[in-house]
């Protein structure tokens, strides 16, 4: 198991010009851990992360995406697996911060956590590769590949909370910062 | 009102008009086989299709982050279905996400708020409620609205609906 603030850090290590969605916990992390103008945390919705993402990778196919996804998030949205699978983006990374439970919700355990094979549902939805990484070790070695790879890709994140970080909802939707991610992508 | 046209044609090329090339889609009983069939064999469209309809809502808003325009296709259902991307995504969050909704079961010739069907009838008071600007389509004149409606959309970067009372031909 990984703590989703180290595996964070990591990524940021290999980290070039990709744009970064991501949803609650793993989104109040991104803006102190990899703070970027090309950090898109303004999902709106529960589950609704990995759809922001499609929309991005189909909108810029120069530029990779990848989503830092939860475990409660994609349950409330599965259908996305086969959407995405279908619309076929090549330069989509779909990772999936899979702590079991509902950590934003008072980490209220998911339905049958721990038991699911989330990999599989990819797999089966039609996703080009699936990965399940549990050591911030594999995670390092295998990112250069992960951001390289023809998606769309699902990476299975075996997680535990890490440090705690000062929540701030109203940042991680605000439109003054959404407009900033628009301006900085039009120049990317 | 005396029996009608609305075409097809017509409904796409204002689409086109208004510089859209996405179209986000989940099948709709009114609108699929004359205009969703036919958008999906004119490769001047990049046809998403989804599972489930409040997934458009975010792809739009994804691709227009990304400097795209986009429309989303469905039935009443699924807008009533995706009340809360609408909420929390296209209100709150400020997208431009312009929805072409069949009004299914809608008597020819009856306002939406007039219809004996419930989802039908509720369907423009709930869009009020949220604050979501809507266009009632049904004759062939009514095309015209098109355009200003998704520019107004994406001037105030601000949903709204094109409420389809018949089929299309």
């Amino acid at each position: 198991m990984m703590k989703r603030d180290e595996c964070l850090k990591v990524f940021k290590r290999h980290r070039k010009d990709e744009i970064v969605v991501a949803v609650y916990m793993a989104a109040q992390e991104i803006t102190h851990i990899m703070p970027s103008n090309l950090n898109y945390t303004f999902t709106g919705a529960m589950g609704q992360g990995s759809s922001h993402a499609l929309g991005l990778a189909l909108g810029r196919p120069d530029k990779r995406v990848v989503v830092f996804d939860g475990d409660g998030s994609l349950l409330m949205n599965l259908g996305t697996l086969v959407t995405i699978a279908n619309a076929a983006p090549k330069n989509y990374l779909h990772c999936l911060c899979e702590n079991g439970t509902y950590e934003t919700n008072g980490a209220v355990p998911i339905p049958r956590a721990g038991e699911i094979r989330f990999v599989d549902m990819a797999k089966a939805a039609g996703y080009r590769k699936t990965y399940e990484i549990a050591s911030l070790e594999d995670w390092d070695r295998q990112l250069p590949t992960l951001l390289k790879e023809d998606g769309p890709i699902f990476v299975d994140l075996k997680m535990e909370p890490g440090e705690l970080y000062p929540e701030d909802f109203r940042r991680l939707y605000s439109i003054e910062y959404r407009d900033k991610f628009r301006r900085a992508l039009q120049n990317s | 009102m005396a029996e009608g046209t609305l075409k097809a044609e017509d409904i796409i090329r204002e689409i086109k008009k208004a510089g859209i090339h996405f179209i986000v889609a989940l099948p709709d009983r009114v609108t699929s086989h004359h205009l969703l069939k036919t958008i999906m064999r004119d490769p001047d469209f990049k046809v998403v299709q989804v599972c489930k309809e409040d997934e458009g809502i975010s792809i739009c808003s994804g691709l227009f982050a990304a400097g795209h325009r986009s429309l989303m296709m469905m039935q009443y259902t699924g807008l009533l279905d995706s009340v809360n991307s609408l909420r929390g995504v296209a209100m709150e969050g400020e997208n431009p996400v312009c929805m072409l909704v069949g009004l299914l079961g809608k008597e020819p010739g009856v306002a939406p708020s007039q219809s004996k069907k419930y989802g039908v009838k509720i369907i423009e008071p709930v869009l009020d409620a949220m604050g979501i600007a809507h266009h009632w389509v049904e004759e062939s004149g009514d095309t015209q609205k098109i355009v200003p409606a998704i520019e107004k959309a994406y001037a105030d970067t601000r949903p709204m609906a094109v409420l389809v009372g018949r089929e299309p031909r």
